[in-house]
């Protein structure tokens, strides 16, 4: 394990932000952290790059406790709310933020370069920061945040207000990067991304985990016996236990209760001389199991004194 | 390289660099020069062009006694005032002069074309008084020999110190007192400002958490500090610099230009100029009789003390301020009160160096920097080395504390968007762990 959070607490005045939230992320994995608005994600994400001080609990780097100072150059943070120097140019700047970062002058210039290469952006170097569209200096932030190869590379919503194509770039760079060995925790709450890019996620709601597994296991977890069957032709007779929850045209969703076999459904509408073309069970999106999950609970959290 | 290093240099950098900074700081030494020429100028200026003044003497007396001076010619006609008023040629002279005899009563009267102006009336008015006064005086049987006597020699009070017999002017250090207190009260004011904002900006910039994400926010507040304090310095040794060469240049070059405008005329004004330069010579030595190098130290202690204290409060109020700039006004007012009320007490210290108030005021941390640097000329440092010790250690304390202060609420200043946050809350945040 990369990372180990056990029994992280931080209250503030008027909420309990995170509440007991215990989690482990493999070396090399690409972790999802989803919850709605206030979930207390960014709260969570602060703790592990040491921001904040939790009010208790524990959080281990590589098996040893975490310490910023010791584990910042092994530590790549975007925030949600991200900025630069805006008079800065830019090329000093990726050079100062990786300074921060630990490496020294001259490595920290070389692997600028290097990136600046890798990513079309030779030509910024002497620019300044208020000069680039919003798109570019996304591009850029991303630059800084892992110019140093940090073992540990933590993005909070690296995709908001990006276009199609530079989300692309983005992406496939931090799938180059999580092959490489760089283990990813990435916090949305935007699922489709989740579903493409997470091996693993885990769900917080009002500052309690409320689910933690890979994407395949939730799936599984969460799905409702809903089949689709696409037929030459529907027959008059339907199979026992099918309710039929949608029709189109040959094409029929439907949910078989319990106790049913998906064997029995087929055999049936064969035995009936129907010719089968497609036949899926329809796994739920993260989506549909976030919102279900979720809604219950008002989305705006209620300030309550702890 | 350690962190804090890195964040100095970058601050330090940044600012000097900036082309606002080259400009203010080559340019206010001459802004200053210009000033002083201009008040110079706007001061002679006044009394340049040369005016004509007709006279009409009824008496008799003036005739002969008024005296033409530098800027002011008198001619005498005869005639009748109303024929004079109608026929006198506007293009030559300024002014018509009546004076209708003295007896009891002098009505004189000055008419003029167009305003002659305060100073050319002044001097047309000493004129006619001293001839006056010598008329009474012979009247009344006293000789001019004899007046002579009488305004022979004033008074001159030397000033000196009882213990050391050191020579001191109260006139200088009061003008050494206001400059640096002065000095400091804009050091204070406008680089804790320049913090402020610079900290504001990094929170609205959002980039404080990805700095904070590497660095302790301390660290990043007092690289800052510092950073700020060091562009200060440099600022104020390329001044002292380009003083140094104003005055191994420029002075001598002006008295030397002075010297030889003074032309014969000037020569009845000598006896008032002798008295003018005994003056200077006075003030000249109390200079020199100031311990510069005392002065220097303490600037130095007080500028950097006074700057790191108020520049700490100055980063947590820029920390708590969001994206409206005006919000700030409303936190800078806690901070810029005891500024202004430090500049008010020194205004009282240098009246009276040793009252409660200016005691008070220069060992209170707040105020000291100013006050203590506007009372040190009068020689706080010789006859209450106690004060000066503990206004140095309560700055210090002083310093600590707001840097401990500020810490605390920068810490969480700075992550905190999109909320209005109140001093009641920030402090609450002081009690934090």
């Amino acid at each position: 394990m990369l990372l180990s959070v056990k029994n992280l607490k931080k209250y503030y005045a008027t909420q309990k932000a995170v509440d007991d939230i215990s989690f482990n992320i493999a070396q090399g994995s690409i972790f999802g952290l989803l919850g709605p608005n206030g979930a207390g994600k960014s709260t969570l994400l602060r703790m592990i790059t040491g921001i904040f001080y939790p009010d208790s609990g524990q959080i281990l780097f590589d098996g040893q406790d975490f310490d910023m100072l010791k584990h910042v150059g092994e530590m790549g943070y975007m925030p949600e709310e991200r900025g630069l120097y805006k008079k800065m140019k830019i090329g000093e700047q990726a050079v100062y933020l990786a300074q921060l970062r630990g490496l020294s002058r001259a490595e920290a210039e070389k692997r600028s370069r290097s990136w600046f290469e890798r990513l079309d952006m030779n030509t910024w170097w002497d620019k300044k920061v208020e000069d680039l569209s919003k798109g570019m200096s996304q591009k850029l932030q991303f630059v800084t945040t892992v110019i140093h190869n940090p073992r540990l590379l933590i993005l909070d919503e690296p995709f908001s207000g990006l276009d199609p194509v530079n989300a692309n770039v983005l992406k496939d760079e931090i799938f180059r990067l999580a092959k490489e060995g760089t283990t990813v925790i990435f916090s949305t709450h935007r699922m489709e991304q989740v579903e493409e890019i997470c091996d693993h996620i885990i769900l917080v709601n009002q500052g309690k985990k409320i689910l933690d597994g890979t994407v395949k296991q939730v799936k599984q977890d969460f799905k409702e016996n809903i089949f689709s069957i696409t037929l030459d032709q529907v027959p008059p007779v339907l199979p026992q236990g099918v309710e039929v929850l949608k029709q189109q045209e040959n094409t029929l969703t439907f949910h078989l209760q319990e106790g049913q076999n998906a064997n029995g459904v087929l055999q049936h509408f064969i035995g009936q001389g129907c010719t089968i073309s497609t036949f899926a069970e329809l796994l739920p999106s993260l989506n549909d199991i976030f919102i279900r999950l979720v809604q219950d609970t008002s989305a705006a959290r209620a300030f309550v004194e702890v | 390289m350690n962190k804090t290093l890195i964040i100095i240099k970058r601050e330090y950098l940044t600012r000097v660099r900036k082309r606002s900074f080259i400009v203010l700081t080559l340019l206010i030494p001459f802004l200053f020069i210009g000033l002083a020429a201009l008040t110079g100028l706007i001061a002679v200026g006044g009394s340049t062009g040369d005016k004509k003044i007709v006279v009409l003497d009824k008496s008799g007396i003036f005739e002969k006694n008024l005296k033409n001076s530098k800027h002011v010619h008198y001619e005498f006609v005869q005639g009748s005032l109303d024929s004079l008023k109608h026929n006198l040629d506007k293009k030559k002279y300024d002014a018509l002069l009546y004076v209708p005899g003295i007896d009891k009563q002098l009505n004189f009267q000055l008419l003029y074309n167009e305003q002659i102006g305060i100073t050319t009336e002044a001097r047309i008015t000493d004129d006619l008084n001293d001839i006056v006064r010598n008329e009474r005086m012979k009247a009344a049987g006293i000789s001019s020999d004899q007046l002579k006597v009488i305004e022979a020699e004033s008074v001159s009070l030397k000033v000196a110190n009882i213990q050391d017999g050191k020579e001191s002017s109260n006139a200088t250090a009061m003008i050494i007192g206001y400059a640096c207190g002065f000095l400091l009260y804009m050091f204070m004011l406008f680089y804790g400002m320049s913090v402020m904002r610079s900290v504001m900006e990094e929170k609205t910039n959002r980039i404080a958490e990805i700095i904070v994400s590497s660095v302790r926010p301390f660290q990043l507040m007092l690289g800052k500090i510092i950073g700020v304090a060091l562009v200060g310095l440099t600022q104020v040794l390329i001044w002292i610099v380009l003083f140094g060469l104003f005055a191994a240049i420029g002075i001598p070059m002006m008295t030397g230009s002075m010297a030889m405008q003074v032309d014969p005329a000037a020569m009845s004004e000598a006896t008032s100029q002798a008295a003018d330069n005994a003056k200077w010579m006075q003030v000249l030595h109390a200079l020199q009789g100031t311990n510069w190098w005392l002065i220097a130290i303490c600037f130095l202690f007080y500028f950097l003390g006074g700057y790191f204290l108020y520049a700490a409060l100055f980063a947590a109020v820029g920390s708590l301020v969001n994206e409206d700039p005006q919000e700030s006004g409303q936190y800078t007012l806690p901070i810029t009160i005891p500024i202004i009320l430090g500049f008010v007490m020194m205004s009282s210290a240098i009246g009276n160096p040793n009252s409660g108030i200016a005691i008070f005021g220069s060992i209170f941390p707040l105020t000291s920097p100013i006050v203590m640097m506007a009372r040190l000329p009068f020689g706080v440092a010789a006859d209450h080395p106690e004060q000066l010790i503990a206004s140095m250690l309560c700055l210090v304390g002083g310093f600590f504390a707001t840097t401990w202060m500020a810490g605390k609420i920068y810490r969480t200043g700075i992550l905190m968007y999109g909320k209005k946050i109140s001093l009641k809350e920030a402090g609450k945040w002081l009690m934090r762990k």
